[in-house]
Parts: C-alpha cells; structure tokens; sequence
C-alpha cells in the first residue's frame, strides 16, 4: 500500500502576454483570433510512488520541474493528465518565507500558518511553545514579522512544518536555511521525522545533503523524468557527471 | 461545503483575524471608523439635501439613512471582496486552502460593521419618532438577502479581478452610477408608475425599499417583493460559485 501515488502526472502551464492585456485588448483579441495562450509543459508523464517511511530526494537543474510537481502533490495543482492519490495529512513548505504576512506578530504568523497546514486550534495551543523554542525565537515572539531576517524566517516556517508530524511532508530548498547551527538541528530534526514513519520529500540542490538523507531518488530534467529508484548513489552519480558535463542525458520521445 | 467548513474553521479563524488586525493597525478610533463615515455620508446627505428632496416629507432623515446603510454596506463589501482573492495570492498558490474563504473572511468584517452602523440607525430611528413595531424583525430577510447577494457579488468581482485589473475601475465608477440609481437621497414618487416599477431591476434598491418599507412606512412587502430579492441573491451566488469551481485550479496561472 503506497502513501503517495503519482501517476503519469503532467502539467501545461500557460504562459504568453495574456495575464497582462486588459478587457479591451483581450475582446479586440478575441474577435480576431488571435488570442492565443502558449503552452509549456513543466512536467511530462512522471510516475513513482512512495511507502511509507521512504525519504524522497527530487534532484534536477534549475526548470526542471520540481517545485510544480510538488505543487500538483500537496494539491494546490490540478495536473492536466494524470492523477495524484496521498494517503493522510500532508503539510507542504514551498517557499518557506512567503505566504507570512509581514505586519503580523511572530505569535499571529505563527498561527495562520499552523491553520494553512490543517492544524486545529488546540493542537497549535499545545504545541506553541516547542514551535517558538526550536525556532529560537522566544524575544521575538510579539514583534512584527517583517523585523525578522530571512533566516529567522524560514527557521520559523521549519518548525511550524516540522513539529507537527504530518504523514507526508514536503520540503523545497527548506534545509538550505538558517545558520549552520540550526541547519544541523533541522536535519537532526529531519531524521527523527524519517524514522518515526513519515513519508518525506525534499528538493535540494545540495547533493550531499541528498547522498546523506534520502533512500529514493527522482531525477528530473526539463520535466522529464530520467530516473526514479532506491540506488541513491548511483543516481545521484549519474547526475554529478551530468552537472560536470561528462554525461549527455537524452530526453524520451513522446 | 459544511464540512469542509468545519474542517477549515481554524483557518477562517485566523484570517477574520488577520483582516481586522491589519485594517485598524495604529488607528486611533479602530473600527469607529467604519461607522463613522455612512454617518459624515449621512449628515452631509441631510444638511445638503433636506431642502431639496426632503420638503413635505416626514422622517426624511431615516429614508436617507436606509439608503446609506444598505448602499454602504454593499459598496464595502463588494470593493473590498473584490481585491480579497488577488491580495492572497501569495497564500494560495503556496498552501492548498479553499479559496473563497479569503472572500468569506473580508465579508465577516464587513458583516460586523453593518452590524455596528445598524445599531446606530436604530437609535436615530428613536430620534426621529420611528415607532418600532413586531414587522421590525421581517428586517432580518433583506439583511440576510444583502449578505448573500454580497458574497455572490465579491465572488464574481473577485475572480474578474484576477483576470483582468480593469475591474477595479470599471467598479469604482459603476458603484457610483448605482449610487444614483438607488433613490438615496430622493423620492421615486414623482415618475411614473412604470418607472418607479424600472428602479427594481437596480437589486440595491429593491434592498433599500424593503427596509423602508418597514421601517417608515410599517407595511410589509409584497411576495412579489421577496421574491425578486431572492432572485437577485441566487442568481448573484449562482454565477459567483459557477466562476469559482470553473476557475479554481486556474487562478494561480494568472496571478
């Protein structure tokens, strides 16, 4: 029984000048014909499943179309083919500093956010303090969010995502943030989750931190999927060479 | 939808929060703000207009106050429902929350400002020698009407405005025409029969009608009456959800 099922996803994406025309020039468009939308296609028939416990690393180059699979994963995307099935509660961090409204305590951010991952009012009451304190943010606690540097930031969103121990979690470039001090206690953070049977995904251009953590591996490129499997070294390899050049990887054919 | 209302209470919560923390952030009178200006509206109305339209006419002071309460609220509402989707983007297209909520969560606010300005006009009703009568109650239907109509309203405004910035505009100066058409600050007595019938098809007026209706006049509306003010609302919450099931999965394309 998989936790996370996804299969033969795809995604369009629509693109071109239409978000920036008004009514006028989009009526004057459309009586002639010539509104057009280009499409672009971040993923391409992408298909694995996860069990539960497995730690996903999801590595590709920059446009390789991880973000938008995440976001077809934790939902906030309808894939245009494909289907996605989860199993449980899933909390996604993308972007970890956005979504914070900055003119919003520490305290008042803290919570909207705990709601926005599902999280129920008691449970948010109860775990307050362990989110505050992993954070290391205890003086900071009333003042506004946008007095906070981008580390604290994300240290913040970490914790909120971190502590609540959801069955799925994603994590896009969430470890590469904070000092080096709070990067050790995040992954420490991130092992204790793994192990106590959370199904994890991490984006993350540091392959190390992929080598170290992860025990399967999907490598993206151009939203094609080229590999997916538990040989994480090997894969992890293959796309070193490619990043050194030595390696020339080949796009399937649709 | 009830369910998975209750499922996002919390949320709800704390965007109805969020909201009102943000808009009375360092002002001195807060939320006094919000009733303050349908009463400057108000006395303006009154001081500029009672030699006008007010001659000969009892309780001129109420019959404006009807048409600024309602026009007030629905002007708040809609203006401010409209930017509601738009200002969260940042929210929705990083966590998956449904979205009328942030739409929802604006329209409580100005739910409790109605609320407040409400309680004002009753007092003025006291002054102006308004005698309260059991019909008053009936006033919950058009205040239930207007609340939906609203929310139906801001859904429409709200996904239009993702799409297309204009609407703001074209809103600001629409609203000001319906102002107008909404027989604020004057009588519809002089038209004709025919015209007078025409000012309902403006849904803001029918509201402010059947206020008056009760409240001035002590009679209770036609059927008719109530029936076209239902029309309004399913017809407004009928296009508006119909936008955002088609719409949904596409507003993050645009924003």
């Amino acid at each position: 029984m998989s936790i996370l099922e996804v299969n033969n996803v795809s995604i369009r994406y629509m693109t071109g000048d239409f978000k920036d025309i008004g009514i006028k020039e989009y009526i004057t468009r459309r009586l002639r014909g010539k509104y057009e939308v280009k499409k672009f296609w971040a993923d391409k028939n992408v298909t694995f499943s996860l069990e539960k416990g497995d730690m996903l690393g999801i590595i590709g180059t920059n446009g390789a179309g991880k973000s938008t699979l995440l976001k077809a994963i934790s939902g906030i995307m309808e894939p245009t083919e494909g289907y996605v099935k989860r199993e449980g509660t899933i909390a996604a961090l993308l972007e970890l500093a956005s979504g914070f409204d900055g003119d919003l305590t520490v305290r008042e951010n803290t919570y909207l956010r705990g709601a926005m991952l599902g999280y129920t009012r008691k449970f948010m009451n109860e775990m307050y303090d362990q989110i505050i304190e992993f954070a290391d943010l205890k003086e900071f606690e009333d003042r506004p969010f946008k007095q906070l540097s981008s580390g604290m930031k994300s240290r913040l969103a970490f914790s909120i995502a971190c502590l609540v121990q959801p069955d799925i979690l994603i994590l896009d470039e969430v470890l590469s943030v904070g000092d080096g001090a709070f990067r050790r206690k995040s992954e420490a953070k991130m092992k204790e989750i793994i192990y106590s049977g959370a199904t994890s995904i991490l984006v993350s251009h540091s392959l190390e931190q992929v080598r170290e953590m992860c025990t399967k591996i999907l490598w993206l490129h151009k939203g094609h999927q080229i590999e997916f499997g538990d040989d994480v070294q090997g894969i992890c390899d293959r796309y070193q060479e490619m990043l050194d050049g030595k390696r020339k990887i080949t796009i399937p054919a649709n | 939808m009830i369910e998975k209302l209750k499922r996002h209470q919390f949320l709800f919560e704390e965007l109805v929060k969020r909201d009102f923390m943000k808009k009375y952030k360092r002002t001195v009178l807060g939320m006094a703000w919000s009733v303050l200006s349908p009463l400057m509206m108000l006395l303006v109305m009154r001081l500029v207009f009672t030699q006008f339209f007010g001659r000969g006419m009892d309780h001129y002071t109420t019959y404006l106050f009807c048409g600024n309460l309602i026009f007030s609220c629905f002007n708040e509402s809609t203006s401010q429902g409209m930017t509601s989707l738009m200002g969260n983007a940042s929210i929705f297209t990083k966590v998956n929350v449904p979205k009328y909520l942030f739409l929802l969560s604006k329209n409580v606010q100005t739910l409790i400002n109605f609320g407040l300005t409400l309680c004002v006009f009753f007092v003025f009703c006291l002054l102006d020698h308004i005698t309260f009568t059991w019909k008053f109650i009936l006033l919950l239907y058009p205040v239930l009407c207007l609340v939906l109509f609203n929310i139906g309203v801001g859904m429409i405004l709200s996904a239009l405005f993702v799409f297309f910035r204009d609407v703001q505009y074209l809103w600001t100066i629409f609203t000001q025409l319906l102002m107008y058409m909404s027989a604020i600050f004057y009588t519809v007595d002089r038209y004709s029969p025919l015209m007078q019938k025409m000012f309902y098809l403006n849904p803001v007026y029918a509201f402010i009608s059947y206020f008056r209706k009760i409240v001035i006049y002590g009679t209770i509306p036609t059927p008719w009456h109530h029936g076209l003010m239902l029309l309004y609302v399913a017809l407004a919450l009928g296009i508006g959800c119909l936008i955002y099931k088609k719409y949904n999965t596409r507003f993050l394309y645009y924003v």
